[in-house]
């Protein structure tokens, strides 16, 4: 089975104070710590469960910065083989149409049965990369994938869907899963995986080893362009409940009833 | 001088950091109260391969230095593990590992090493009642009895002797009158445990409940002479190899510990409100903060300075010791102020506080203690007369 993940360094922002930068487009990357999107964490862990079971290779591929090879590093210590990296000034300010684009232009000369991407990235949250390539690629997709079990020619996938529903779906390989998070439990990298990774290369392309022209990529080869990022204005939400604590507890209980929630 | 951490020292670092976020304050606080061996965090730590960071890539392990142990250690500790963050590792990695990657031989290396490396536990026998700091005077003998040796003898705070596999034992083979010096005459063992012939009795302890600690009859203990660790009548040469990483271990712990203790106490210093401004705007609370971490930061290049030494085979117990005395003050200096900024919270356990400085207040009394680091630096560093 070979196995390629598409992986993605991102700005950790759960604890971070975020800040826009002066061209409003963007936040301030100056103090923010950078690292392996959570959803591509789970997606390289599962690529490598894979191929303890059945043998074969893992790829990861990036399409960002050099200091991505961190990301990159943290994928062969944890047990990917190959690691190529994407980058090129002209990259920058690709939506993810052209990041889709960027990658099927690689992918496509390789040999591949599987390729896994994360449900989603951490910090613009399109989440069509994966089904735009695997478009591009001509394969069957499924996204928000909770399990994968692995057949002859084919997997079955478990979907996680709105409301606690889950979806299983027979799917014919190749084909393209961005999985969601909780598909398994992560390892951490180890000491011995460390010294093996310094020793693997981190393979990097630029748009030249693409065969892709330069309107096809970057903001020009893009479909949506970034107007504005802020931080939205506070509203009032807070309501203050009156009376006796019985009044106020049948209140709660109404309005929670009202939005569904119990 | 380049002060730049490599790749894999990142990655050891971040690695560290995961890991102590998945084995925060509150499971150690839970640990400490119901007096429980950490299992899980043992085996993550053991997954990641941490026990290996030293062991020879031949023997299963990282091939790293000291520097990269104190560098997880330090992580492990400041980002929420508290002293168990070392504590664990030095067991097994410093008293098994490293004292057998330095002077076993080939067959000792090959039993032990792979398995150390894997999580096997280990444990040191030095301290004993009647010697304490003055390791020379120890009375556990070892008498050649054919191609064996019988030992016999008492020790003392013998960490992990519960669940160790294994222990480096420290013994005499020529007692002190009849030895040419004072330092000859020391053997070292490795003994498998447990033993019928060793009993461990534990002992009730200020802190660190998660860990045992024992006093360690040996009784007609009957060893090869294939179990002597490096040369006969040598061993407190050898020793030094493992008390040095040792030392440095424990001020990675109580640099780790302090940082540890800030940074709570700062997140807690600019949320609390007594009267108009945060508490951290008073200088009182906020100065003590910043002298403690400016002595941290100084300690900890300190004590990388010695782990660098150690790593290239140099002469490096002026630098530990040094480090271990800078470490143990600004650390406990540290939490002590962390403490006061807490108030009266600083006095409850749910607040971990508390329990950081039950667990500080041990690296003043071990592995050296504080009078004997000073001792040894009058005495080897600034040459003064020998003060005892
Ligand atoms: C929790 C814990 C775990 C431990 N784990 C281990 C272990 O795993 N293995 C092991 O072998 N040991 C272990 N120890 C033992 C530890 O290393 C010793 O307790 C320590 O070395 C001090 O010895 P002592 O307690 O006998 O003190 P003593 O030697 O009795 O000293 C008492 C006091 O007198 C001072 N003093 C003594 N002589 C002088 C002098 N010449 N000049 C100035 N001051 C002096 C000392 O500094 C100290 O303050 C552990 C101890 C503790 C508390």
């Amino acid at each position: 089975m070979d196995v390629i993940v598409c992986v993605k360094q991102v700005p950790e922002t759960a604890e971070a104070e975020l800040k826009i930068d002066a061209s409003g487009k963007k936040i301030e990357k100056t103090g923010l710590v950078f690292d392996i999107n959570e959803w591509d964490d789970y997606a390289l862990e599962e690529a490598v469960r894979i191929k303890e079971k059945f043998g074969g290779t893992v790829t990861a591929i990036t399409v960002g910065p050099e200091d991505s090879d961190s990301t990159l590093r943290k994928c062969l210590a944890r047990g990917a083989d190959k690691a190529i990296r994407l980058t090129d000034p002209k990259f920058e300010g690709s939506d993810a149409f052209a990041t889709a684009k960027i990658l099927h232009s690689v992918i496509k000369t390789m040999h591949f049965d599987l390729i896994l991407t994360g449900a989603q990235a951490g910090d613009d949250g399109s989440a069509v990369v994966g089904p735009v390539l695997a478009e591009l690629l001509g394969v069957p997709h499924a996204a928000m994938v909770k399990k994968i079990e692995l057949g002859e020619g084919k997997a079955v996938v478990n979907r996680e869907l709105e409301g606690g529903l889950e979806e299983r779906l027979e799917v014919k390989l190749p084909a393209l899963f961005a999985v969601q998070t909780g598909i398994n439990e992560p390892r951490y990298v180890s000491i011995m995986g460390i010294r093996k990774a310094m020793q693997k290369e981190i393979k990097v392309m630029r748009l030249s080893d693409t065969g892709l022209n330069e309107s096809e990529v970057g903001e020009s080869g893009s479909w949506l362009k970034i107007e504005k990022l802020y931080v939205p204005p506070v509203e009032k939400q807070a309501e203050f409940l009156q009376g006796s604590p019985d009044e106020i507890a049948t209140k709660i209980v109404e309005i929670l009833k009202s939005r569904g929630l119990i | 001088m380049d002060f730049e951490l490599t790749a894999e020292q990142k990655m050891i670092v971040e690695t560290a950091a995961e890991i102590a976020r998945d084995f925060g304050p509150e499971y150690w606080r839970e640990k400490d109260k119901k007096h429980e061996f950490p299992e899980d965090f043992w085996k993550s730590l053991v997954d990641a391969g941490f026990p290996g960071i030293l062991i020879p890539e031949g023997y299963g392990g990282g091939g790293m230095g000291m520097f990269e142990m104190l560098l997880a250690m330090e992580t492990l500790v400041s980002e929420g593990c508290g002293l168990a963050g070392e504590w664990f590792l030095c067991l097994s990695s410093i008293f098994g590992g490293a004292s057998i990657t330095k002077h076993g031989n080939e067959t000792q290396k090959e039993k032990y090493l792979p398995k150390i490396a894997k999580g096997m536990e280990f444990c040191l026998a030095l301290t004993e009642p009647d010697a304490g700091t003055n390791t020379l005077n120890i009375k556990t003998t070892a008498a050649k009895n054919g191609d064996e040796y019988i030992i016999n003898g008492q020790k003392i705070f013998i960490s992990g002797a519960d669940r160790a596999k294994g222990t480096v034992l420290v013994t005499r083979t020529t007692p002190v009158d009849k030895a040419p010096k004072k330092t000859l005459g020391l053997t070292l063992f490795i003994v498998d445990l447990p033993n019928p012939a060793i009993e461990i009795i534990p002992i009730e302890k200020h802190g660190i409940h998660y860990s045992k600690t024992f006093e360690f009859y040996i009784n007609d203990l009957h060893v090869s002479k294939e179990n002597v660790l490096g040369e006969v009548d040598k061993g407190w040469y050898l020793l030094l190899d493992t008390l040095n990483p040792e030392r440095m271990s424990f001020s990675a712990a109580a640099c780790g510990l302090g940082l540890l203790a800030i940074k709570k106490a700062v997140e807690y210093a600019k949320e609390r409100k007594v009267f108009d401004a945060p508490i951290g705007a008073h200088q009182a609370i906020q100065f003590p903060l910043a002298e403690a971490k400016s002595k941290i930061e100084a300690a900890r290049l300190l004590n990388y300075k010695a782990a660098w030494l150690y790593d290239r085979g140099q002469e490096c117990g002026a630098e530990a010791n040094m480090a271990k005395v800078a470490a143990v003050e600004a650390g406990t200096e540290a939490v002590y102020h962390a403490m006061q900024a807490f108030g009266g919270y600083g006095y409850a356990v749910e607040y971990d506080v508390e329990r950081w400085w039950r667990e500080i207040n041990l690296i003043r009394l071990a592995p050296v203690t504080h009078q004997m680091a000073l001792a040894f630096i009058g005495q080897h560093v600034l040459g003064l007369p020998k003060s005892y």
